[in-house]
This record gives C-alpha cells, sequence and structure tokens, in this order.
C-alpha cells in the first residue's frame, strides 16, 4: 500500500508532462514527415535541383568545358531577336495544337468504340496500346524509313496505284515535313488518349444510359448530354498530359529531321539541345528551355481552372 | 393510364432460357409487385417491359398496342432504377426536367412541370442541389420526380428501395403508395422483399425461376398459397414445413415420423399414407396444455410478439405469440396448430392439396 502512495506522484508528473520525446513519438505527422523524406530527397536531386540549376544557367554565359558567370537577361534579349527560335516557337505551338486536337478527337473516337461490346474487345484493346509501348526512337526508325525519299513505302504505294507518278519528298519539304512529324506524333500519341478515355467510359454507370434512353435521349444526345459532361473531368487531364507531352516533345523529331528542313521542323526542345549540347553554349540552350516553362504553365493553368468549375463533382453531403 | 399486357413472354440469354411464358395481365391504374428471390427473372421482365431487353418470344403490350418492337422512348413508360440513375452533373430540376428537355419542351413548361412534381414530393427547396448533395431517401424521391415529371402511362420501379436504410425503406414504402393512390397510374414494381409486396401491391405476382408460380391479391397469397414455395415465400417469419403421412381413421390428421399428430379441419382429396408436407404459419400455433409437444430451442422477444422457436422431434418450428409467455430454452411445450388455418402439400409436386 504505502509503494503505491509513493510511486504515485512520480508518474503523476510524468503524465501531466512528457518529454518532448515521448511527445514526437506519438506525433503521426513527425512519423509521416520521414516517410516523406526520402520521396522528397529523390525529387529534389532529380527534378528540382536539375531545374533551378538550368534556369540559374539560362542567366550565365556557361558553355561546355568552360564555367560562365552572370549575364543577366543577356541571353533572352539574343534570343529575342533570333528569327530560328521565333520560328521553333511557332513550330512547337502549331505542332502542339494539331498533333493535341488530333490525338484528342482520334482517341475519343477509339474509346467510344472501344467501350462497346464486341467480339475480340481485350484482344484489340491490346493490339490499340501498341504504338504506346514501342520505344520511341524505334517507331522513330521505322517512320524514318516509311518516309524515305527513295525507299518510302508511302510513296511506292501511290505510285504502284497510279495516284502520283514520283516520291513523295516526305521530310525534305517544309510543309511535308510538317505533316509528317505530326502524324507520328499523333500515332503515338493517340493509345495514350484512348485508353485513358475509354478508363474514363467504364466509371460511367450503364444504368445513367438506360436511363437515358427511357428519357427519350438519341445517340448523339447520349453523349452529348452524359457521356461528354461525365468525361470532361478525366479529359482535362488526358489532354493536359498529352499537351505537356507533345510541346516537350523531343525523340521523335530528333530521329526523324533533326529540326531540319531548313528549321521546318524545329522545336524549342530540340533547339535547345542544338544550341545548348551540340553547339555547347549551354547558357543560351538553358534559355530557350526555361522559355517553354511558361507556355507549360499555361496549359496547366488552363486545365486547372477547367476543373474548378464543376461544382456537381465537389458537392459537400449537405448544403 | 394504361393496361398492361405480358403474354406467353420468353428471354434466353444466348442458349439459356430465363424466362419460360409468362404471362401477367395488369389492369388500368393496378399497382403490381413482382415479386421473388434473386435469379427468378423480375427485373429481367421489367427491362423488357421497359425496352432495355429484347423479347425473345410472346408479346407485350401497353395500352392495346403491342411494343416488342417499339423503341423505349416511343413507350411513355418511365422507370425508376435500384441506383436511381441520377444524372450527376445535372441539379435536381435539370434531372426532373431532361426528358422533357429531349422533347423540346418550352423553358416555361418544363419548369412548371418540375415545380409542380417538387411539390408533390416535397422536393422544393433542392431543386438546385447535385445528387451528391442529396440523401438517399431525397436521392429517391429525385428519381421519382423524374417520373413524375414526364407522366407516363406507366411506372416501373426496380428493387427502389434496396439501397437504402430499414427505417427510410418503411417510410419510402409509404410514399409511394401514397403517391400512387394519389396519380392512379398503372405502376409495376420489382422487389425481393415479400414484406414490400404485401404491403403495397394490389396484385403480387410471385416468381421463381423463370415462371409465374402465383398471382393474387397479397391476402390471398397469404390465405391460400397454390404451392410450398409460395406459402415459404410470403409471410414473415416464413410458414413452417413439417413432413409426414396423411392418416384417416375416423378423423383426418398428418402424422410425422417421431408420431406426433398435426390437426386438419377438412378431409383433403388424397389417398390414407400418402407423404405430404403439413405447412402451419407460426401466427396459426398456440400454446395449450394438450397439443403437440416441443422442446424450446430459443426464445426471441421482439416487445410487440414473442418468437419461439421448438423442436419437435427432428424438425424445428417456429412460434409467435402476441402475449408474453414466459417460456425458457429446454423447457417442454405443447403447441397446437389451428387446424383450419393449416395448408397441406403434396410432398413431391409441392401443389396444395
Amino acid at each position: 500500500m504505502s509503494t503505491v502512495q509513493t510511486s504515485m506522484p512520480v508518474q503523476a508528473a510524468a503524465a501531466g508532462e512528457p518529454s518532448l520525446w515521448s511527445r514526437l513519438r506519438a506525433n503521426r505527422n513527425w512519423a509521416a514527415l520521414w516517410f516523406m523524406l526520402p520521396a522528397a530527397a529523390f525529387l529534389i536531386l532529380f527534378l528540382a535541383y536539375p531545374l533551378g540549376l538550368g534556369i540559374w544557367m539560362s542567366f550565365t554565359d556557361e558553355r561546355i568545358g568552360r564555367g560562365g558567370i552572370f549575364i543577366g537577361l543577356e541571353n533572352y534579349q539574343w534570343l529575342w531577336d533570333d528569327a530560328i527560335f521565333w520560328l521553333s516557337v511557332f513550330n512547337t505551338l502549331l505542332y502542339t495544337l494539331i498533333a493535341s486536337v488530333i490525338k484528342f478527337a482520334i482517341g475519343l473516337y477509339l474509346a467510344l468504340l472501344l467501350n462497346r461490346h464486341m467480339p475480340f474487345k481485350a484482344m484489340i484493346r491490346s493490339i490499340v496500346l501498341i504504338p504506346f509501348i514501342v520505344p520511341t526512337v524505334l517507331s522513330a526508325i521505322a517512320f524514318w524509313w516509311i518516309y524515305d525519299a527513295q525507299f518510302s513505302i508511302i510513296s511506292w504505294s501511290l505510285i504502284k496505284l497510279g495516284v502520283i507518278d514520283h516520291n513523295i519528298n516526305f521530310l525534305g519539304d517544309s510543309t511535308w515535313a510538317r505533316a509528317s512529324v505530326i502524324f507520328a506524333n499523333v500515332w503515338r500519341g493517340v493509345p495514350f488518349v484512348a485508353i485513358t478515355l475509354l478508363a474514363g467510359l467504364q466509371t460511367v454507370s450503364p444504368s445513367l444510359y438506360e436511363a437515358a434512353t427511357l428519357d427519350g435521349a438519341t445517340n448523339w444526345q447520349r453523349f452529348r448530354y452524359i457521356t461528354y459532361p461525365l468525361l470532361t473531368p478525366i479529359i482535362a487531364v488526358v489532354m493536359t498530359f498529352s499537351v505537356l507531352f507533345t510541346f516537350t516533345d523531343f525523340q521523335l523529331i530528333w530521329a526523324l529531321t533533326r529540326g531540319g528542313p531548313v528549321n521546318a521542323t524545329h522545336l524549342m526542345a530540340t533547339l535547345s539541345y542544338q544550341r545548348g549540347i551540340i553547339s555547347g553554349r549551354l547558357g543560351e540552350g538553358a534559355a530557350i528551355a526555361t522559355a517553354m516553362i511558361p507556355f507549360l504553365l499555361a496549359a496547366i493553368a488552363i486545365s486547372w481552372f477547367g476543373m474548378q468549375r464543376r461544382k456537381w463533382q465537389q458537392g459537400s453531403n449537405n448544403d | 393510364m394504361a393496361s398492361v399486357q405480358i403474354s406467353d413472354v420468353r428471354k434466353s440469354f444466348g442458349g439459356f432460357e430465363v424466362l419460360h411464358g409468362v404471362t401477367v395481365p395488369i389492369e388500368d391504374g393496378a399497382f403490381v409487385v413482382l415479386v421473388g428471390p434473386s435469379g427468378c427473372g423480375k427485373s429481367t421482365l421489367l427491362r423488357m417491359l421497359a425496352g432495355l431487353e429484347n423479347i425473345t418470344s410472346g408479346t407485350i403490350s401497353i395500352g392495346n398496342r403491342v411494343v416488342n418492337n417499339v423503341q423505349p422512348k416511343e413507350r411513355d413508360i418511365a422507370m425508376v432504377f435500384q441506383n436511381y440513375a441520377l444524372y450527376p452533373h445535372m441539379t435536381v430540376a435539370q434531372n426532373m426536367g431532361f426528358s422533357l428537355k429531349l422533347r423540346n419542351a418550352n423553358q416555361q413548361d418544363i419548369s412548371a412541370r418540375v415545380k409542380k412534381a417538387a411539390e408533390i414530393l416535397a422536393l422544393t427547396p433542392l431543386l438546385e442541389r447535385y445528387p451528391r448533395q442529396l440523401s438517399g431517401g431525397q436521392r429517391q424521391r429525385v428519381a421519382m420526380g423524374r417520373a413524375i415529371v414526364r407522366d407516363p402511362q406507366v411506372f416501373l420501379f426496380d428493387e427502389p428501395l434496396s439501397n437504402l436504410d430499414a427505417k427510410l425503406r418503411v417510410a419510402m414504402r409509404t410514399e409511394i403508395k401514397e403517391l400512387h393512390q394519389r396519380l392512379k397510374t398503372t405502376t409495376v414494381y420489382v422487389t425481393h422483399d415479400q414484406i414490400e409486396a404485401m404491403t403495397m401491391a394490389d396484385k403480387i405476382v410471385v416468381m421463381h425461376d423463370g415462371i409465374v408460380e402465383q398471382m393474387g391479391s397479397p391476402l390471398d397469397l397469404y390465405d391460400k398459397p397454390d404451392n410450398q414455395f409460395v406459402a415459404g415465400f410470403i409471410g414473415s417469419p416464413a410458414m413452417n414445413f413439417l413432413n409426414g403421412h396423411l392418416k384417416s381413421n375416423g378423423q383426418v390428421y398428418v402424422e410425422t415420423e417421431d408420431g406426433a399428430k398435426l390437426p386438419l379441419a377438412t378431409a383433403p382429396t388424397a389417398s390414407d399414407g400418402k407423404p405430404v408436407v403439413y405447412g402451419i404459419r407460426p401466427e396459426h400455433l398456440e400454446l395449450a396444455s394438450d397439443g403437440i409437444e416441443a422442446e424450446v430451442v430459443v426464445v426471441e422477444p421482439t416487445g410487440s410478439e414473442t418468437q419461439i422457436v421448438s423442436r419437435i422431434g427432428k424438425q424445428d418450428i417456429i412460434a409467435v405469440f402476441r402475449e408474453r409467455h414466459e417460456v425458457k430454452p429446454g423447457e417442454r411445450i405443447h403447441l397446437r396448430p389451428r387446424a383450419s388455418s393449416a395448408h397441406l402439400f403434396d410432398k413431391d409436386t409441392g401443389r396444395r392439396l
């Protein structure tokens, strides 16, 4: 009995004022911090640091093999008067706009098609994914042969069919070259859009279509009033990603045209590589790359605000 | 409003027939409940009536028009789905007015009709909300509102109360019945819950394995089930079935294997010694001093009544009493079946004798 009484004040003191260490040990946020640390370190090391370094580099005159000094906005002033830079900006916007619109249209069409009941559905769905899983450079090399000035299978077929009488200079003529790289990009990008939209379509409850059918909706009205509005959140996400990927495209262009003919297919990414790595003017290359950031932020902002407007998704339970 | 005639309707999925010739006449303005265990084909039948499934053979007419090849939207029916199927991106008002909008009704007409339906269902303060801002019962009412706005010939309900909690289900049951009494629109209602069927229907159609087992008014089905399936399906707690043989020496009765003698009021047209199933509802058993001896297994008081599960030989029997009896598990009691309320079924065919 006496031992209990003597030990009680000690326990009370411990319970009233736990040490900092024991408080931290019980704190879930403190534990969470440690769990997040590896991922955060990874992101900082491989994403934030290179990005910061790139932006810093764009304010210097660094070259390969020689450290640079801070020159302020000189790189940007130089680019402002550079016609080739502006051509690459125009090319990039054109490439992104046309390729994204076509990818969206074909992707949505394919998704709607694949969402129907049909024989060999699983097989067809996996075939659609093939362009997506082939490494970009491999498919670019295949396209390179398809577009070859001498051996193009397209030219050959059209000549055999009697549609044209000489080979098309796919990658040598500036209009043809732009169309060709856009086609190759669309071919590669459609599966991503189609499969993601298909996943979105499958979240729409079939009973909504049945209800709409009973309400008297035609096929088109079901798409217009049910499918499309319910799909908009997914469309926003998919198209944001699609635009970002297309805008920053490098591999396909570099393997097919290296920006030619006469810079007609030079995108900001390829120009940045050419100036920064090939020519060794790292500062200037970094400035071109940095100039892409506002465009990318704008694309993200548009989809962000687009998504925020949909009240029906965020309603609380009451009021 | 219109009558509905379902004549010898069959439905096959692939080579598998799920409905084997179902005939159900539905009078104008009636509230008909299709009830049965899951997989009995009741929902399929409703979907065929709505036009969401093809009719393999037989005919369905609404009014006097055969609708086998009529598009769902031309059938002039409205359906309430189990999961409500509200359009999540439309407000309550838009959900209710959607069918009118598709028919190019003018905006004033749409809002007038939506407003009227909302008043009937007490939805007026919720018209600008989105479905996910509503409770289950409110969503259910919006789904009904969507049907009312169209003023259809026939209402179809596909297990509309299954997603609600028990208390709300009882309240909505009353609401739906009241709505029908007010609008008097022909209604076909599908459920697996026999209590819903009993409480709401003018006519119950009991389905099982793709056939109609029996149809009739709720009390007909309760008092005179055609067969053992209907007898066991209608009523809660379910009817007791005791196996035995028919005996008639002077008076008729059924004797179980354990020698218990079960009384019958009238002599059935069956030979002596025939194996039969004796059916007696839990509420038609009385505690007596001289009845069949049974051993109490479980006592379940619910306040308003007491259920006593007891055992006669090897067969369990449930009895329900309005009075409170002080019995304990293991105790031996005597049960006396009310002979006039006993049912007798052929053991082989399950038919009523």
